[in-house]
């Protein structure tokens, strides 16, 4: 067995307690390493098959697309929430989506929640569909059409399935 | 404190303050339970990101070190927020909460509820 089973939670879990202390004083950098070792070797044999990132870069850049998009979703939700609700045309959407692993639709979901006027609401047994609630509707293929393009097409890359 | 630090600290918490009072009036003011799931999942991460940026600065140039336990704040928000609002959403469906008449693709909704695909036949029940 080897000492760090998993690497970047070690690195990430000795990060954010020290961020969570704000401190780097000799304490708490070894209080650190002690849960960066500990922890992950408690948990390892819980975890299930994880998708390896195959590319970080594009990872970023993704990431910035959501912060930018989440930016935008706030100001057009902000404008439709204080125009007037008789205008709105919410509707329900199913989004078909080809990703493979759980992680994959996980972040999907979760960024259809964060990004302009979308709450994903459910997803198929199969895996095949994603439902989502617009809150203003123009048009159904031009929603699907965007997630898939802006959305699933780098998560897909990210993960390479 | 220099008064550029002060102003820029001001707008943060306007910007977030603004925020979060649209992601209220938006909870007050629409109509049903999906339409409401908007407002919170989205215009509060920014008024959140806003009140936590500034104090963010305040803290940094008040102690004269850097602090930035408020981004892991921020993070779990961002992690946490689109989970809680599809759970309510998934519990709106199970509740047979009825959306607003207007609504469309309501066919979907019972397909949505039973988990199952979007071109599956329908079965007489």
């Amino acid at each position: 067995m080897s000492f760090f089973p998993m690497p970047f939670h070690s690195l990430l879990l000795f990060v954010v307690w020290l961020l969570l202390n704000n401190s780097a004083s000799p304490g708490q950098i070894v209080l650190a390493t002690f849960f960066a070792i500990s922890i992950p070797l408690l948990v390892n044999g819980m975890r299930g098959e994880q998708p390896k990132l195959k590319k970080p870069w594009l990872a970023f850049r993704y990431l910035l697309l959501v912060i930018y998009d989440i930016l935008v979703a706030n100001i057009q939700v902000a404008a439709l929430v204080l125009g007037s609700t008789k205008k709105l045309r919410p509707g329900f959407v199913a989004i078909p989506i080809d990703l493979s692993t759980d992680v994959g639709i996980t972040l999907l979901a979760s960024t259809v929640s964060l990004t302009p006027g979308t709450v994903s609401t459910e997803v198929s047994e199969d895996k095949q569909w994603l439902y989502v609630h617009a809150l203003h509707l123009e048009s159904e293929q031009e929603l699907i059409d965007e997630i898939k393009q802006r959305y699933e097409r780098p998560i897909k890359e990210i993960l390479g399935c | 404190m220099s008064i550029y630090i002060e102003v820029l600290i001001s707008v943060f918490l306007l910007i977030g303050g603004v925020f979060l009072l649209i992601g209220s009036i938006g909870l007050a003011r629409l109509p049903d339970i999906f339409t409401r799931l908007h407002g919170p999942t989205k215009a509060t991460t920014l008024g959140i990101t806003g009140i936590l940026l500034s104090s963010m600065l305040y803290q940094s140039f008040n102690q004269g070190t850097l602090s930035v336990a408020e981004l892991l704040i921020t993070l779990f928000l961002l992690i946490t927020a689109p989970v809680a609002a599809n759970m309510v959403a998934k519990s709106a469906l199970h509740r047979e909460n009825p959306p607003l008449p207007r609504t469309t693709g309501q066919d979907l909704i019972p397909k949505a509820r039973e988990r199952k695909p979007a071109d599956a036949v329908e079965e007489d029940a």
